[in-house]
This record gives structure tokens, sequence and C-alpha cells, in this order.
């Protein structure tokens, strides 16, 4: 009789194990199926391409594509900085930099309504030099990269945590500037990280509804996004409710792919010692 | 002088001051935690000194002192550091990683991948150019490494135990082009390799617990050991004692008769090979022969020989003399050596 050591599949768990795995799979997988049959397939691309549907699609690519880059632009040094530097309060900081990742996104509307709006903390100041924020498409951009923003800096810090110092340092003893360090060694180790935060940034900013509604309200055109859109639609026509939701999961599935895809090259890992066969010149 | 150091950092009980000649090749060798990479950080500039000095060619790299404190930014102070792993830039092929020193000093592109293909060259890794970190074995990757530290063009080149991450297939050829360039270098190499100290430098500093306990060239602390660990390293049997009127007296209590004319209670070492050690049953008093009486400690298998450890000492035999000598940790033995196999210097 052969006694090896098999890999534990699933054959070796406890079967229960499994089978609550699978009604745990199907809880996700079933209501996504049961949108997908009541889609009115006939009907879904002028369904889709309504005045109002087309609005609020290209509205929320327009501000969820504005959101990103300002995640990555804001995003990247914060990530650096949480990373890379050690000062008094970092851990508190930390914690209140990914407060919009736990808060409810209407207190987080809120919360930017008392910032930038017309009697908010800065929205007055504002007011006073021409400048209205509040239910605005500008207040559906900050909306949605208040909320996006920790996903970014979260899975940047991650990265830059994992690849370590030690090709920075390696970068400076070859006579490289700060600068040139973070341009030619350190963002480059990390651009898989930063491709799959922004990706999730995205994803989190095209679906972003509670702080969007609170801030910037839902004017078609303007801060109407599909969010918001499929919700209003949802009484009037339940059809269009539903197609508009459709392209949000195909969204979702792409992005999920993406960020599963970009994963660090095979050769960006970690060095390890190199194995014999490798060894050998 | 081409670099004067002296630095402390009194958290890792680190206090160590040494002066490096233009050109000279410097190993540094010592146990683990011994502060051999303290030291080499703190020249790379990757680490601040808690007090302390260091001058490269006339330039300051730090000074820091209870009312000043310089700190050199690694990449002014035209030190290049070569680690244990090649730590080649994973996303730039070859080339790229031995021109990025060129270009981070401000040298066109074209000009630097010329330096850089001259280097690649230079370390026999030329038809590499093209490939990325991820498809070069360890012995390549280490080539690359070498000709990105050497392309800097550094004033110093210090080397953290660069070929013990190397298969003991590979490493050779390294070393070799380790001592090719090196020669008329300024460098630093710390090791645990006393081979490496013999081929690639001229002198050595041993530290032990974050100080230097032996120092000086080469050839003579390797020959003529004053510590245990130096003794060690150089695979010598170390026996302190003093001059006395019969001669050299160990501490144990015997004696070797001496032609020289040192003051008596001068303190005085004994060197000798293991492998020039005898072990017999009985006392031999045959003229010219030292001869101690000692208890077996330990006896180890080293490859086709056999090392036992008796007072002290230690003596490489036959197999087939342990099994015919009857030798078991603590039988009594006679260990035995002819004058002229062991040198007596002073301490």
């Amino acid at each position: 009789m052969r006694l090896e050591a098999a890999p534990l599949d699933a054959a070796r768990l406890p079967r229960w194990v499994v089978a609550v795995a699978v009604v745990g799979s199907l809880f996700v997988v079933l209501p996504v199926v049961a949108m997908a049959l009541r889609v009115d397939w006939p009907d879904f691309v002028p369904l889709v391409t309504s005045e109002s549907a087309a609005a609020a699609l290209l509205l929320s690519l327009r501000t969820s594509l504005t959101a990103t880059a300002l995640c990555v632009l804001f995003g990247v040094p914060m990530a650096l900085v949480l990373a890379r530097t050690s000062f008094r309060g970092q851990r508190l900081l930390r914690s209140l930099v990914l407060l919009p990742l736990v808060l409810p996104p209407v207190v987080g509307g809120l919360a930017l309504l008392y910032t930038f709006g017309r009697r908010g903390l800065l929205g007055s100041s504002l007011s006073a030099l021409g400048i209205e924020i509040a239910f605005t498409t500008t207040a559906v951009v900050l909306s949605q990269a208040f909320v996006a923003l920790p996903f970014l800096v979260l899975s940047l810090e991650g990265a830059l945590r994992t690849v370590g110092t030690r090709y920075e340092a390696v970068g400076a003893t070859l006579g490289a500037g700060r600068w040139t360090v973070l341009r030619r060694i350190t963002l480059p180790l990390v651009l898989p990280a930063l491709v799959s935060g922004a990706v999730l940034s995205f994803a989190r900013a095209l679906g972003e509804f509670g702080a969007t509604l609170t801030f910037a309200g839902s004017l078609q055109g303007t801060t109407r996004t599909l969010p918001l859109e499929v919700y209003l639609q949802r009484e009037t026509d339940p059809d269009a409710a539903v197609a508009l939701s459709f392209i949000l999961v195909l969204v979702a599935i792409a992005v999920v792919g993406v960020a599963h895809r970009v994963r660090p090259l095979g050769d960006l890992a970690p060095p390890r010692a190199p194995s014999r066969e490798a060894a050998r010149a | 002088m081409s670099l004067t150091f002296t630095a402390t950092l009194a958290e890792r009980g680190f206090d160590v001051a040494f002066e490096l000649a233009p050109g000279e090749t410097l190993a540094v060798l010592g146990p683990n935690g011994a502060g051999k990479s303290t030291l080499l950080t703190l020249l790379a500039g990757l680490l601040a000194p808690s007090m302390g000095r260091a001058e490269l060619d006339g330039t300051v790299l730090f000074d820091v002192g209870a009312d000043r404190r310089t700190l050199v930014e690694p990449r002014h102070r035209g030190v290049s550091l070569l680690a244990q792993e090649a730590l080649l830039f994973p996303h730039l092929t070859a080339l790229e990683n031995v021109a990025f020193g060129p270009r981070s000093r401000g040298v066109d592109r074209t000009a630097a991948r010329a330096t850089a293909l001259s280097w690649l060259d230079r370390v026999g890794a030329a038809d590499l150019a093209g490939r990325r970190p991820g498809r070069l074995s360890g012995g390549q990757a280490q080539r690359v490494a070498i000709a990105r530290a050497l392309a800097a063009d550094p004033s110093l080149l210090l080397l953290d135990e660069p070929l013990s991450a190397l298969d003991v297939t590979v490493a050779p050829a390294i070393r070799t082009l380790l001592r090719d360039v090196l020669v008329d270098r300024s460098a630093i190499i710390v090791t645990h390799d006393p081979l490496d100290a013999f081929l690639l430098a001229d002198s050595v500093l041993i530290l032990d617990g974050g100080r230097v306990v032996e120092s000086g060239a080469t050839a003579v602390v390797l020959t003529r050991p004053v510590t245990s660990f130096g003794a060690h390293l150089a695979g010598l049997n170390l026996v302190t004692g003093l001059r006395t009127a019969e001669g050299f007296r160990s501490e144990e209590g015997w004696v070797l008769p001496l032609a020289d004319t040192a003051p008596e209670g001068t303190s005085l070492a004994l060197a000798v090979r293991p492998g020039r050690v005898t072990v017999s049953r009985s006392a031999v008093t045959a003229p010219g022969t030292a001869c101690i009486a000692a208890e077996v400690d330990d006896v180890e298998h080293r490859g086709d020989l056999v090392r036992l450890h008796a007072g002290g000492m230690a003596a490489d035999v036959a197999p087939s003399d342990v099994v015919a000598l009857g030798i078991v940790p603590g039988s009594r033995m006679f260990l035995g050596f002819r004058h002229e196999d062991a040198s007596i210097y002073p301490l």
C-alpha cells in the first residue's frame, strides 16, 4: 500500500464544508443570474440608449474616470508617505485615511456637504469667490474620490511594504537622487498594485450612490449618475433599471477580471535564494 | 589614506576605527552579529552613527559629534554596495541595470549604454545584456551586479558576502572575477570565508562584539593570529603562554625550548596546524618534539580526516589511527608536534 502525502484538495475536506461553500457561492451568483434572466434582451439596446440612460452612463464614466485620476494623483503620495516614513500619529492618520472605507456613504456625503457646501467649512469661502461645489458635477467627482481613495492607498501601501526598501537603497548608492529612485525604481516595482488599486477605485467610484445623492443631488445630465438613474427608474420603468443594472454588473465582472490578472510579475517577487539548477552560471 | 573611519553606534554596541590605503582591499571577518554589515551600512550611508567621522579621498562621508551632524546622502558618497543577493532591478534588463549608475550621474543615454556594455563585457556577461533578471541564474546575476556596482565609478566598493548566496560550483569563477576587478581599487569585503580574505584582500580586520579584535596585513593576521577567533579562521591551533628561562611556557604548563632572546615575562603565542599535531598512546621523547598529555574532549569527522579536540588543541588524524589507538572522548592521549612546525610570536 502506498502512503504518500497528497495535497489537501476538496475531496479531503469534510463534505459539509463543501456543501456550505456551495450554498455561499450560490448566494452570490444566483442574484446575478436572476437579473440576467429578467433583462428584456430584445429591447436592451434602446433601453440603455434612451436619453436619460445615455446621459447617466456618460456622466458616470466621465466622473468616475476623473475621480480615479484624483485618487492616483493624491493616493500615490499618501501611500508613499504611509509606507516609507514614520512619524508620530502615523497609525492614527492611516486609520483616518481608511475611514471612508467603513463609513456609510450617506454620512460621507453629509460630511462633504458640511465641508464644501454653501455654508460649509471651506464652502463659505469658496462661495465668496463665486465657486459653488455642492450639487454640481464637481460634487459628484468629490463624492466618488472620497469613497474610492482608500482602495488605492491601501493596495499601494501594502505593495510598497512588500517590495521593501532594498532596491531603493541600491539605487541611492548608485548615485540616483530621490526623484530618480521614485521614478525609475519604486513606482515601476509597484506598478501592478497601482493599476489594480486604480481599477478598484474606478469600480468603487462607478458604484457610488449614497454620498453622491447627499452631496450632489440627482440632476439629469449634471449629477445623476448610473446608480442614481437605476434607483429612479426602478419605480417608473423597471425594464430600464434592470438593463442599466446589468451594464454595471458587466463592468464589475470586467474589473474583478483585471484586478485578478494584474499580479506582480513572477520576477518582481521578493528575491529568494536561487535554486541549485538556476545557480549554475 | 584613502579612507579613514571612526564610528560608534551606541544601541548596537558598535565601536570601530580603521584606515584604508588607496587601492587597497580590506577584508572584514568576524562571527555573526560582530558588526560587519553595520560597518558597511554606515559607510554606504544607509545608517547614521551616534558618533564618528569618515573621510573618503578627503571628502567627508559623515561627521557626527555632540555639536555637529554632517551626513552626506548615499548618492553623493561615491560608494557602491554589492550585496549577497544581486538585487538587480527586476523591471530593467541587465544592460539597463548596469547603465543605471551612469544615467543617475547625468551621463546621456548613448554614453551610459556604451559604458554599461563595456562593463558587461569585462565581467563576461555581454551576451546577457538584453535579459531581465528573472531569466538570469544566480552566478549570471552576480556578474551583472558587479558590473553595475563598478559602472557607477565608485571611489570605494563595498562587498557584503558577495559569494555566500552562490552555488559552490559558481563561487570560484566569481571570486576570480572579483580578484581581477579589485586590483588597484579601494574596496571593503565582508566575508566569513578566510579564502576570500587570502585571495582578495591586502589587509584584514577581525570584528567581534562590535569591536576590532585583530587587524593587519592578511598574511600576518592569518598566519600569526592573536585571538581564538582569528586562529579559528586561519585554521590554526593557538596556544598562549609566557617567555620563561626554559623557553615558551604554556598556560597549561608545558614547555618548549626557545632559541631567541625575548625578555622573560613576555606574552607569547604559539600557532601550529592541526595537521602537524600527532596523537599517540605513550609520551614521545624524541629531541625537537613537544609532547603534551591531554584528555580527548571531542572527536569529529572532517572529510577524510578525523579532528579530535584535546587540551585546547585540535589534531587531525587518519580514521584508521582513531581505531588503532582506540580514541574516544575521555581517553588520555599524548599530543606531539615538532618544534619547527610551530611558530611562536609575541602577543
